[in-house]
C-alpha cells in the first residue's frame, strides 16, 4: 500500500487521537505548572458613618476579585512550578509522617492514601482474575457441549453489566440490611456492617472487580484451549503424565501469551478502578487515584473546580500507569516487531 | 476410542467441576436476578429480613398486587418464546431477509424490533389478556409484583429523558467510532510500515491512559469554549460543556485504540489476495475496501460496534463531567437518584432505574452472545 493511500486512511482516526486524546496530555502537563485564579486587586473603599456634626470616615483597604468592563471576574494565569504537585502530594506531610513512622498520618493524605489502594486493589485482584478465568476455562471445556452455551451466557452477564450498576448491585446484597448481610448475621451470630471499616470495603470492591473481570479472562482463555495440540497432550499421556502434569507443562505453556494478554489489559483496567468507588459509594473510606481526579474536577460546595490540582493528579497517575506498564510493553513490543518481520 | 477412554475424567474431577461451575454461574446471576427481584415489590418486601419475603412479596401481596398462576405463566412463556426468536430463528431471519453486505443494518432493525415486540406484548397486549381471563376464572395473585416503581422513575422522574439521551451518545458514538476505525484498521491490517507499527503501540498507550487524565484536558476548555473561539468563529462559538455532541467526539477518541487493533485482527483474517484480485479488476484502494472487503467484515463490524455500544452506553466518569443535568445520560442519572434517596421507596425506585439500564444489555447478550464471543477472542488469539 503506498504512503498517500495509507495516509488517507489512517488519517481521521488519527486525528481523533492526536486531537483527543494527545493534545489534552500535553495540555494537562503544561497547564499543571500553571495555576488559573481570579485576578485579586487591593481596593480602598471609604466608609463614613453619618455622624452629629461631623461625620466619621475610615479608609479600609480590601482585597477583592477584579472585575471588568461587563462586570466578570478578571482571571490571570500564574507560573508556579510545582505547587499544585506540592498540593496533591504534601510533601512537608509525608516527611513528618515518615520520620515518625506513621502509617496512619501517610494515609491521611488523599494523594498516598488513593495510591496505596490502586496497587493494592491492581495487585491483588490480577492473580484472582486470572487463576478464577483459568478455573472457568477448564471446567467449561469438560462441560457437555450443549451446556456450554448457557454457561457462556450467564458468565457474559457480570462482564456486560454497566460498571457502576454491577457494583450497585453488589452494594444493595450487603447495605445494612441487605440480604447478605443479614444472612451473615444469622450464621455467625453477631452484627456485621460492610460499609463501616476500610478493609470490608475493600473486599467488597475486589470481589466485584473479580465477579465482572474474570469472564473476560474465561472467554479468552477457553478460546484458546480450543487450540491446544492434542497430538502433545496424548505424548504426554503416553509417557504417563498426569492430569497436574499435563496442565502444567503443556496446556498453560501452550496458554501463555493468552495469560499475558489478559494480564495486560487487566493492569491497565484495575489501575483505573474509578467505578467501584460511585457504584459502592465508598468515598468516605476508600478512593483510587482515578476517584481523586475526578472529586478535583466536580464542583464543590460554593461552585469552584480544582483544576489545577487535578491537573497535577492526573499527571501523577498518568507516571503510576507508564511505570507499571514499562515491563508489559517491552515484551509486546517485541512480539510485534518479530512478527511484523 | 481409547483416547477417548483414557481421558475421560475421574467421576470426583468431574463432580467438582460441575459443582465449581454450578457455583460460579449462581454468583455470576445472583446479584443481577436479586435486584430485579427487588425492584417489583413494595419497599418493606424489597427490603425483609427473610429472602423467602423478599421473593413471595406478602405485603405487596397484601394491597392486591401480584401474579396469578396464570400470569406466571404467561411471563414465563413469553420469556422462553423471546429466548428462542432471539436465539433459534432471528439469525436465520436476518440472514434472509437483509440485502447481500447489509446484514448489519439487518441485525440492528432485528434486534430494535425484538425489543419493541417484547416490550409491546410484555407491557400492553399480554397483561390485557391475561388480566381479562384471571377475573374470568376467578384466579387469585400468590405472588407479590408491583410495576409501579418503574412508572415511578419513567414518567414521574422522567427517566426517558436521560434514555434519550444515552440512545443519542451511544449510537453516536457506535456510528462514528466504525466509520473511522474501520478506515484505519483495514490500512493498518494490510501496511506493514514501520508507521503502522508505531500507530498501533501509540494506541497501545492510548489505551491504558486513565480517563479522568483526559477530562482534566477538556474540562476547562469546554467550559471556556465560547471565549476560546470567538475570535475565529465569532458569535456563533459554542459552549462545548453539556453538548452531547462534543461528549461522543471524546467518546469516540477514548475508543479508537481499542477498536482499531480489534479491527485490524479481523481485517487480517481476511486474505489479501481479495484486494488484490480487484485491484488487478481496476478498482481503487477505496473501491476495493468498500465493495469488495466490506461485505466479508460485516462480523467484524457488528462485533467492533458492540463494543463501542457498551463503551458508550456504560461510561460514568466522562458523561458525568462533561454534561450538565439538562441532558444527562442514564448512567449517571442514577447518581442524582441517590442523592435524594432518603425513603425506602426511592431506594426501590433506584433499584428499578438500575434494572432498567440492564434489561437492554440483557437482551444484548441475549441476541449477540457469539458475536462478543468471538470479538473477545479476535483480538487475543489471533492477533
Amino acid at each position: 500500500m503506498k504512503f498517500k493511500t495509507f495516509a488517507a486512511f489512517v488519517a481521521p482516526s488519527l486525528f481523533m487521537m492526536l486531537l483527543f486524546i494527545a493534545a489534552p496530555l500535553v495540555l494537562v502537563f503544561v497547564e499543571s505548572f500553571y495555576q488559573t485564579n481570579p485576578r485579586m486587586e487591593a481596593v480602598s473603599v471609604e466608609s463614613c458613618t453619618p455622624g452629629f456634626g461631623t461625620q466619621t470616615c475610615t479608609t479600609q483597604t480590601k482585597i477583592q476579585p477584579a472585575l471588568d468592563a461587563s462586570g466578570h471576574q478578571v482571571m490571570e494565569t500564574q507560573f508556579v512550578g510545582l505547587d499544585s504537585y506540592r498540593a496533591v502530594l504534601e510533601p512537608q506531610k509525608l516527611w513528618d509522617s515518615l520520620r515518625t513512622l506513621d502509617w496512619n498520618g501517610i494515609m491521611q493524605i488523599d494523594f498516598w492514601k488513593a495510591l496505596q489502594f490502586t496497587l493494592l486493589f491492581t495487585f491483588v485482584t490480577l492473580p484472582l482474575v486470572l487463576l478464577l478465568g483459568l478455573g472457568l476455562a477448564l471446567a467449561v471445556n469438560n462441560l457437555t457441549k450443549s451446556l456450554r452455551g448457557p454457561v457462556i451466557f450467564v458468565s457474559l452477564l457480570p462482564f456486560i453489566i454497566t460498571p457502576v450498576i454491577g457494583a450497585l448491585s453488589i452494594r444493595w446484597l450487603f447495605v445494612g440490611d441487605g440480604i447478605l448481610t443479614r444472612a451473615m448475621e444469622h450464621f455467625s451470630g453477631t452484627d456485621i456492617s460492610m460499609f463501616a471499616q476500610t478493609w470490608t470495603i475493600e473486599i467488597l470492591m475486589m470481589f466485584y472487580r473479580v465477579w465482572s473481570n474474570a469472564p473476560f479472562a474465561f472467554i479468552i482463555l477457553y478460546a484458546g484451549l480450543q487450540g491446544v495440540n492434542q497430538d502433545a497432550v496424548e505424548a504426554a499421556m503416553i509417557d504417563g503424565a498426569s492430569r497436574w502434569q499435563r496442565l502444567r507443562y503443556i496446556i498453560v505453556p501452550y496458554l501463555m501469551p493468552l495469560i499475558t494478554f489478559v494480564a495486560l489489559i487487566h493492569l491497565m483496567d484495575a489501575y483505573r478502578v474509578f467505578d467501584e468507588v460511585v457504584g459502592l459509594r465508598t468515598q468516605g473510606h476508600v478512593i483510587s487515584l482515578q476517584y481523586l481526579t475526578y472529586q478535583f474536577l466536580m464542583p464543590d460546595v460554593s461552585g469552584n473546580r480544582s483544576i489545577s490540582r487535578a491537573e497535577a493528579s492526573s499527571m501523577l497517575t498518568l507516571i503510576g500507569i507508564v511505570l507499571l506498564l514499562i515491563p508489559m510493553l517491552r515484551r509486546t513490543w517485541a512480539d510485534q516487531k518479530g512478527r511484523a518481520q | 476410542m481409547t483416547t477417548w477412554l483414557a481421558r475421560r475424567q475421574p467421576f470426583s474431577l468431574r463432580t467438582m467441576s460441575a459443582l465449581f461451575l454450578t457455583l460460579w454461574c449462581l454468583i455470576a446471576a445472583f446479584p443481577i436476578f436479586w435486584i430485579t427481584v427487588m425492584s417489583v415489590k413494595m419497599p418493606l418486601d424489597a427490603f425483609a429480613a427473610s429472602p423467602w419475603d423478599v421473593i413471595w412479596g406478602p405485603s405487596t401481596l397484601a394491597e392486591g398486587k401480584g401474579l396469578s398462576v396464570l400470569d406466571i405463566l404467561a411471563t414465563l412463556g413469553l420469556l422462553c418464546a423471546t429466548g428462542w426468536l432471539a436465539t433459534r430463528r432471528l439469525p436465520r431471519w436476518v440472514a434472509a431477509f437483509s440485502p447481500l453486505g447489509f446484514s448489519a443494518l439487518g441485525w440492528l432493525i432485528a434486534a430494535a424490533g425484538l425489543a419493541l415486540g417484547f416490550g409491546v406484548v410484555g407491557v400492553v397486549i399480554l397483561p390485557a389478556i391475561v388480566g381479562g381471563l384471571d377475573s374470568a376464572l376467578g384466579l387469585h395473585p400468590i405472588l407479590g409484583l408491583t410495576t409501579e416503581h418503574y412508572r415511578a422513575i419513567w414518567v414521574e422522574h422522567a427517566f426517558w429523558h436521560n434514555f434519550l439521551n444515552s440512545v443519542k451518545v451511544t449510537l453516536g458514538v457506535t456510528a462514528i467510532s466504525l466509520t473511522v476505525g474501520t478506515l484505519a484498521g483495514y490500512a493498518l491490517a494490510r501496511s506493514g510500515s514501520k508507521l503502522a507499527f508505531w500507530i498501533l503501540i501509540a494506541a497501545l498507550i492510548f489505551r491504558a491512559l486513565p480517563h479522568s487524565v483526559l477530562v482534566t484536558g477538556y474540562l476547562p476548555i469546554f467550559i471556556n469554549s465560547a471565549a476560546i473561539l470567538r475570535p475565529i468563529l465569532g458569535d456563533a462559538a459554542p459552549t462545548l460543556y453539556g453538548q452531547p455532541l462534543a461528549v461522543i467526539m471524546v467518546l469516540v477518541a477514548i475508543n479508537q485504540p481499542f477498536t482499531i487493533w480489534m479491527l485490524r485482527s479481523f481485517f487480517h483474517n481476511i486474505p489479501a489476495d481479495l484486494d488484490e484480485a480487484a485491484r488487478v479488476d481496476g478498482c481503487t484502494h477505496f473501491q476495493a475496501f468498500r465493495w469488495v472487503i466490506m461485505p466479508v467484515m460485516w462480523p467484524g463490524v457488528i462485533t467492533t460496534g458492540l463494543f463501542s455500544f457498551l463503551l458508550g452506553y456504560n461510561d460514568f466518569l466522562v458523561t458525568s463531567l462533561l454534561l450538565d443535568a439538562s441532558n444527562q445520560t442514564m448512567v449517571p442519572a442514577i447518581a442524582g437518584f441517590f442523592n435524594r434517596e432518603t425513603t425506602m421507596t426511592d431506594q426501590v425506585e433506584a433499584i428499578a432505574a438500575a434494572v432498567s439500564i440492564t434489561a437492554p444489555l440483557f437482551l444484548l447478550v441475549m441476541v449477540f452472545q457469539r458475536q462478543i464471543v468471538s470479538g473477545l477472542t479476535a483480538g487475543a488469539v489471533k492477533g
